[in-house]
């Protein structure tokens, strides 16, 4: 039998506030265990809520750019369950009525295509602490520093149907989150997750089959094999006459498989109600209106201007406007070297080959964006050709310095073409002297001849004479 | 000179800025006292005596300086359901019969602020849960009119301590009448302000949405007064109220000012079926009549629903509160625990005590899925039912005058085997709790020798009102003034 899966996924962001969403601790990843929970945190008696405004303008800010609509009366509620790295006993969330209602967002595939992702909802909530298992034999160590940080967990429809578009789906989001500056993106230190819920039924099947859910997968890649690894399972499970089980699934990286984690008959009654400790979230449309205008330009704007403003291709555009970090040094290029043509070879070509050897993020570029279009622009005067333009990046590169002026490292390193008339004039006659032969033959027609001599000229310049210049003193030789 | 018992704050405040006595001398006075008498009604859980003196002689460099308020020096109790730092903050719970807050309640900040002593903590049921301070692990609490009897709850400590000289104002909590009821009991002034008057914040939360800090004092002006230092907006807590009134901060200096008319004072007379000892209500109905105020009966339809109400919106609420107290990571933590579950089974079974386990209990069932629209739901649509019927008594009257409590105070364990009937003891305080409104019990007569008490009821923060009424009442009568071991 041919089957078809189905995909939807809840994205956890972690948004990119100071502070956390309940209290005034530090978000700041990174510091002592326990060191960033406060009195609020801990879940210690009496100690009180109170919402960090900056978490809601962030949500207005990602509703907008869905195309969502935004609630301006919204509810916390208190999601009730016993775990050690839950200090309160219910996690503060947002259930019936979230801030961010239906949106949608596009999302290209491999092959070009695009489609759209129906996004249900997008919903306020803390974050919990982390259990960590593996330090202590035989104990669980309780961290309450990322106790309360801001998540808005972002909830798909069922709307994808290969492992490939849930990644493209999670990436496109990715991006769409750094645009919006809502989230740091970094997907190491947890700050964006994602469960995804599967099934698989017949093709053709109206409706969806049982469905099992993959907590907490932090990788795009992984992504695409917790899905691949569990639709593969729902397949031979049903194949084998079985029936799929709703349940909780763990995706565990080094063995590639999913387990389960509990099923529906341990399934938990979350008791939600709204949290009497908090008023309703209201806010007025004006508030909304004021937030959209601070939307910055996002990627599918984007990719379509530099398509139109630049020429680039549609490959090109994407991939420069897929990351804000990559679209800013593209951008930063262009305004200074006006060669939006040279700037997309070079950024796709040397200095990306460059940052993924060296395993860096183009924010961290040994070479700026301000010595990069100086390049471009040298090449364009003709100060360099491409091939000591090469040399001079690798220089650059190595300096990792973006005090150092672009013009004083050719000089430094002599990298400078040779374009006086008399100095390539006379090498050049020097040449003719020395291969007579070959010269009579150029003579004689023979055009193949031409490249001769320009490689010998470039040869004894070390790359650094013009060749056009090389040629035009040739053929008047002739 | 010598303390005398059963001093007003005022005449205390007066006699401090007169220089009569030092903070020192008074805190040392109440402490001696206190240490001597509190077995009688075993009415505190912590005797502060260092950190008390210490803050009395700040209090008293304090006024050196000149820069006293009216409430400088004096000792005052906190229920011990206010997390106070350097001092054992338990809620009446072997949960947290170990527990240092590392902070203090914004309430004690306020009053700590103002250059008050705290002499003590006050015994209370545990978690507030309860009428008649029956259920605190530290003991019951004795009224001090008669021993075998019950203060009522659960700031029976705080009742108790003012009724019997102790100290003459302790901070207290209501949920569903937890002041007004044992103030009635102890025959002393308790103020409920209106719901977001007081900070909650560091106050240890039972019903999130029921919760209010108010005052217990032997009169209405000095309740007064400590409302003026209690309430104000904290952003430390989304639910305070967000408003300065201005007669709030005169009448902390000025005293409770005279009425300038009369008012309409409304009588529900659902609080007045088979009322027992009505005759005693009318007569205080009568003495105010005499300052020109107009009488009115109004029909609250909904009384009958709010106990129940009361019992699943107050219980769906402290199940998840008290989630927190799972073992992990402060409180009463079992021994030896075998697992993660039998850490949270045994830790909350042997932490919590029988009627806070009812509570949660009661409280998880209500909040279930396949209950929740048939109990939690339907409880919220009768609250603002409730909550309609006062806005629309209040377009006809002023403020209303009901009982506070069906009976006087009753013997220890007469409803330990039957919490309906207990719960019964709040049919008259929990309706405006559950429409978050301001309301005062005043002593306005005795019964065999045990005080009881009058309600005045008013519009939302208007706290102004009743406390006027109740200062002209207790110009007019002294049933304020008896004390226990004196013949009534």
């Amino acid at each position: 039998m041919n089957w078809e899966s189905v995909i939807g996924l809840e994205i956890h962001v972690q948004l990119a506030t100071n502070s956390k969403i309940f209290s005034g601790a530090s978000t700041s990843y990174g510091a002592e265990p326990n060191a960033q929970a406060c009195a609020v945190d801990l879940g210690l008696p009496g100690v009180l809520p109170v919402l960090n405004e900056r978490a809601i303008e962030m949500a207005i800010k990602f509703g907008l750019a869905i195309g969502a609509k935004i609630n301006l009366h919204s509810v916390f509620d208190r999601k009730n369950y016993f775990y050690p790295d839950l200090p309160k006993g219910y996690q503060i969330s947002q259930f019936e009525t979230p801030i961010v209602g239906e949106g949608s967002i596009v999302i290209a595939l491999e092959d070009g295509q695009e489609r759209t992702v129906g996004i249900t909802r997008a919903h306020l909530e803390e974050d919990a602490g982390k259990s960590i298992h593996d330090l202590f034999p035989g104990q669980t160590g309780i961290d309450l520093n990322r106790t309360g940080t801001p998540l808005l967990e972002i909830v798909s429809e069922p709307d994808i149907r290969t492992s490939k578009e849930a990644s493209a789906y999670f990436r496109q989001m990715h991006t769409l989150v750094r645009y919006l500056q809502i989230c740091d993106g970094n997907l190491a230190q947890g700050s964006m997750r994602c469960d995804a819920n599967v099934s698989v039924r017949p093709y053709g099947q109206e409706e969806f089959g049982e469905r099992t859910e993959i907590k907490n997968i932090n990788s795009f890649r992984f992504v695409e094999r917790a899905i691949d690894y569990e639709i593969g399972r729902q397949i031979d499970v049903l194949e084998s006459g079985g029936i799929i089980e709703r349940e909780t699934r763990l995706f565990d990286p080094d063995r590639d498989e999913t387990r389960s984690m509990r099923s529906k008959e341990f399934s938990e009654d979350y008791r939600y109600f709204p949290d009497p400790d908090l008023l309703p979230l209201t806010f007025s449309q004006a508030l909304v209106d004021k937030i959209a205008l601070t939307l910055p330009e996002l990627p599918d704007a984007k990719r379509a201007r530099y398509i139109e403003e630049f020429g680039l291709s549609e490959y090109d555009a994407r991939s420069l406007s897929a990351d804000l970090d990559r679209s800013d040094y593209f951008e930063a290029v262009v305004n200074t070297c006006n060669n939006s043509k040279q700037a997309t070879n070079w950024i796709m070509g040397d200095l990306s080959a460059y940052l993924n050897r060296n395993n860096l993020e183009i924010s961290a570029s040994p070479v700026s964006a301000q010595q990069l279009a100086v390049l471009i622009s040298r090449l364009d005067d003709q100060t360099l050709s491409s091939k000591t333009a090469k040399a001079l990046f690798d220089g650059l590169w190595n300096k990792a310095d973006s005090e150092q002026s672009v013009d004083d490292l050719i000089s430094e390193m002599n990298l400078a073409q040779v374009s006086d008339d008399g100095e390539l004039t006379g090498i050049v006659e020097q040449l003719i002297a020395d291969n007579p032969g070959q010269f009579e033959e150029l003579r004689n027609g023979k055009d193949k001849m031409l490249g001769f001599f320009v490689g010998q000229v470039m040869k004894m310049t070390q790359g650094k004479a013009n060749p056009q210049q090389v040629n035009e003193i040739i053929r008047a030789k002739l | 000179m010598a303390v005398e018992k059963f001093t007003s704050l005022r005449d205390m405040s007066a006699a401090l800025a007169a220089g009569e006595y030092s903070s020192v001398d008074l805190t040392n006075a109440h402490l001696d006292d206190i240490e001597q008498r509190n077995t009688n009604t075993n009415s505190f859980i912590t005797i502060a005596r260092e950190h008390a003196l210490n803050q009395a002689q700040r209090a008293d460099e304090q006024r050196a300086k000149g820069d006293a308020t009216p409430l400088t020096g004096i000792p005052i109790a906190h229920k011990d359901i206010f997390c106070t730092e350097g001092l054992l903050t338990t809620c009446g719970s072997k949960m947290l019969s170990n527990f240092h807050a590392p902070y203090n309640a914004t309430v004690v900040d306020r009053l700590n602020a103002a250059g008050v002593v705290t002499v003590g903590k006050t015994n209370m049921d545990e978690f507030a849960m309860g009428s008649s301070n029956e259920t605190s692990f530290f003991g019951p609490v004795a009224n001090p009119w008669d021993r075998s009897l019950v203060p009522g709850g659960s700031s029976g400590g705080s009742a108790a301590a003012v009724a019997d000289g102790l100290v003459a104002c302790a901070t207290g909590t209501d949920t569903g009448g937890s002041i007004r009821q044992p103030a009635a009991l102890c025959g002393v002034t308790g103020l409920k302000p209106t719901y977001g008057r007081i900070s909650r914040y560091g106050m240890i939360a039972f019903a999130s949405s029921l919760d209010q800090a108010g005052p217990m004092t032997r009169s209405a002006e000095d309740t007064g007064l400590m409302l003026s230092y209690m309430a104000g907006f904290d952003p430390r807590d989304s639910t305070s109220a967000n408003r300065e009134d201005e007669w709030l901060r005169a009448i902390a200096h000025q005293g409770i000012p005279k009425l300038d008319q009369p008012l309409t004072i409304g009588l529900p007379k659902e609080y007045f079926d088979n009322l027992a000892n009505a005759q005693i209500i009318e007569a205080a109905q009568a003495e105010l009549a005499k300052n020109g105020h107009k009488f009115k009966e109004v029909s609250l339809p909904h009384t009958k629903a709010a106990i129940p109400t009361y019992y699943v919106l107050a219980s769906a609420e402290a199940s998840t509160n008290l989630s927190r107290y799972d073992g992990v990571r402060y409180g009463h933590r079992c021994e030896n625990p075998t697992s993660l579950q039998d850490l949270y089974e045994r830790s909350r079974n042997e932490g919590f005590g029988e009627e806070v386990k009812r509570r949660i209990l009661t409280g998880t069932y209500t909040l279930s899925v396949g209950y929740f629209d048939a109990y939690y739901i339907k409880a919220q649509k009768i609250r603002r039912l409730i909550a309609n019927d006062f806005s629309k008594a209040f377009e006809e009257v002023d403020l209303l005058l009901a009982p506070t409590c069906p009976t006087p105070a009753f013997s220890l364990n007469e409803h330990a085997k039957d919490p309906i009937a207990m719960y019964q003891q709040d049919l008259y305080t929990v309706p405006t709790s559950l429409a978050g409104l301001p309301a005062l019990s005043v002593p306005c007569g005795f019964v065999n020798n045990l005080p009881i008490g009058m309600q005045l009821i008013g519009p939302a923060f208007r706290e102004d009102t009743i406390l006027c009424v109740a200062a002209q009442f207790q110009q007019a009568t002294d049933w304020h003034k008896r004390h226990p071991g004196e013949s009534a």
